[in-house]
């Protein structure tokens, strides 16, 4: 196995990625087929390749640059309406730190 | 009586002009049919009828004023549920989502109404796009049109049962990894995959940034380039899209295709000995008889396709999901004393099974010492997937290809094994991972009636060619 399950907990942890004993068992299953099919990369020479950060457009740096003229946003209302527990103009989490 | 499933975007056009009906009682019967319809394939998550009414109220509206109704004026249009309708639930697929409603509009839809369509409903979608046969939206699998015990595809199933059944004309969809194309072969209608930058992203919701498209869903390549000429060209909104002049894609389709240079991979046929394989390659010989020349070409890098994509696209949504946290977007579990457990706890509860799949390998991936292994290394093959081909194209004008090993399974066939359903997105992500565009265009059926669609991949913002090869092999294969 490429991917113990210690490691799977691990990486669920910096994920913020909640799982049960049955998940962790099945993913670290999964993973481990994917990862070993993923090692197939290390037949190919990359040394001399530049990565492909993005799909480049042939174009001047700057021509996809916006004019910068403000336009009107969301506003509070709409960006909170779909906020579980939206109050007094903010999004509302559990307490973070204690008095 | 309007007959929905036979129209076509010229033909409404015609109706209307004409006055054999109104937007608005097209409207009412593609909205009734496909409510009708809705039970036997699950291929809305809902319907805008307020919204559909109205916009066709305004189309109608023009009409009378002798305006003109706009190029999609009246026409029943179907939107994939991951992208944004104002005012109109938008789950994408995910119990996480499901009671989210969106403040504000995609451009492609804002596009689709200010041409004067008409958006009907939401279509089901594997949850946050990720799947290929739409068996993992949390809303119940989609059933495919032509053979109801069979998958769609996916991930944009919904939107190809749609257009498939006949309750919408079009339909909009998304592709990462063949999400448009694959259900279109799946279920014998036309999906186009635009070049990247083609097609504002503004209002899709993020799945992997460097690979998403929207991209169109037809019954036929005309209305597929229609639709894709109203949604294409720049969008300050997105930086990703690009400034490049959008043609009147419609208008090219000259059905003379004399001379053209098409390309088949042989890393793509050699293995496809499948019924797929040989209908792929009547439709080449099609293709010949109309004047195209075709050679064999490679794409060396094929076989390292999944294994790049599974990377990449794994990477960047475990950081696009990261926002699903329970702070902003409706769902948020319940039980939670920590700021760290209702993280947790909300994304454990909230993402279905594939989704947290997808998020454990891109968080292994991009995690300290493995970033360079994994990630670095996906993105320098991916730039060898991308060379293979710009060289292809110094040779050919277009490249032909299969878009699935095989047509649409049975449902829960291939549920047990995520790799098999990795590897059978092979013919369709090395165009998403190079950018260019691809579609599918119908090419015939199985001896049991499936429906197998043929991929026609052009060079970087030449959906022209594209779009009239495939137009012309529509027109000599019906």
């Amino acid at each position: 196995m490429k991917i113990t399950e210690n490691e799977v907990r691990y990486v669920a942890g910096l994920a913020n990625l909640n799982l049960t004993d049955v998940e962790v068992a099945k993913f670290r299953a999964d993973l481990n087929d994917i990862l070993q099919h993923i090692d197939k990369l290390d037949e190919i020479d990359t040394s001399a390749v530049e990565p492909m950060t993005q799909v480049l457009l042939d174009t001047d740096e700057t021509a996809t640059l916006r004019a910068d003229v403000p336009v009107t946003s969301l506003g509070n209302q709409a960006a909170l309406a779909n906020a579980p527990q939206p109050g007094a103009g903010y999004f509302k989490v559990p307490k973070v730190i204690e008095r | 009586m309007i007959n929905v499933a036979n129209l076509t975007i010229e033909a409404i056009r015609e109706a209307l002009a004409a006055r054999r009906f109104s937007a608005v009682e097209l409207a009412t019967e593609a909205l009734r049919f496909a409510e009708a319809e809705n039970p036997k394939t699950n291929a809305y998550l809902h319907f805008c009828t307020e919204r559909a009414l109205a916009a066709a109220r305004t189309v109608d509206d023009r009409i009378a004023r002798g305006e003109d109704p706009g190029v999609l004026g009246g026409v029943p249009v179907a939107v994939k549920d991951v992208i944004v309708t104002r005012g109109v639930r938008t789950t994408c697929g995910s119990r996480l989502l499901e009671h989210y409603i969106p403040p504000y509009d995609a451009t492609a839809v804002q596009r689709v109404e200010a041409a004067g369509g008409v958006i009907i409903g939401k279509t089901n979608c594997d949850e946050f796009a990720m799947g290929s046969s739409n068996e993992n939206s949390a809303f119940g699998p989609v059933r495919n049109p032509v053979a109801p015990d069979r998958v769609p595809g996916g991930s944009s199933g919904g939107s190809a049962a749609a257009v498939a059944q006949g309750t919408a004309v079009v339909a909009l969809g998304s592709d990462t990894g063949g999400s448009v194309r694959q259900p279109a072969s799946f279920c014998g209608v036309v999906g186009v995959t635009p070049t990247y930058g083609r097609v504002s992203r503004y209002g899709l919701t993020a799945f992997a940034s460097s690979l998403d498209h929207i991209g169109p869903f037809a019954r036929t390549v005309k209305d597929s380039a229609t639709l894709l000429g109203v949604i294409a060209g720049r969008d300050p909104c997105d930086s990703t899209s690009a400034p490049v002049p959008v043609p009147d894609y419609a208008a090219a389709l000259d059905r003379n295709v004399k001379g053209l240079k098409l390309g088949l991979p042989r890393e793509y046929l050699n293995d496809l000995t499948s019924e797929s394989g040989d209908l792929i390659h009547r439709g080449v010989d099609t293709l010949r008889s109309l004047g195209c020349e075709v050679r064999e070409i490679s794409l060396p890098n094929t076989d390292y396709a999944v294994a790049c994509y599974y990377i990449i696209a794994t990477a960047e949504a475990s950081s696009n999901l990261a926002r699903y946290d329970g702070v902003r977007y409706t769902f948020r579990s319940g039980h939670s004393e920590t700021l760290a457990d209702m993280y947790r706890n909300t994304r454990g509860e909230g993402f279905g099974a594939e989704c947290k799949r997808r998020i454990m390998l891109g968080t292994y991936v991009l995690s300290a010492g493995y970033y360079d292994a994994y990630y670095l290394k996906a993105q320098k093959v991916r730039a060898l997937i991308a060379r293979d081909f710009q060289e292809a194209f110094q040779q050919v004008d277009a490249i032909v290809a299969p878009v699935s090993p095989f047509p649409a399974f049975k449902l829960g066939e291939k549920l047990d094994d995520p790799l098999e359903m990795y590897l059978s997105d092979i013919y369709t992500i090395t165009g998403d991972l190079a950018g260019i565009p691809c579609m599918s265009v119908p090419c015939g059926k199985t001896a049991d009636g499936l429906p197998v669609g043929m991929q026609i991949l052009t060079r970087h913002f030449d959906e022209t060619t594209m779009f009239r090869l495939a137009d012309a092999y529509e027109h000599t294969h019906n």
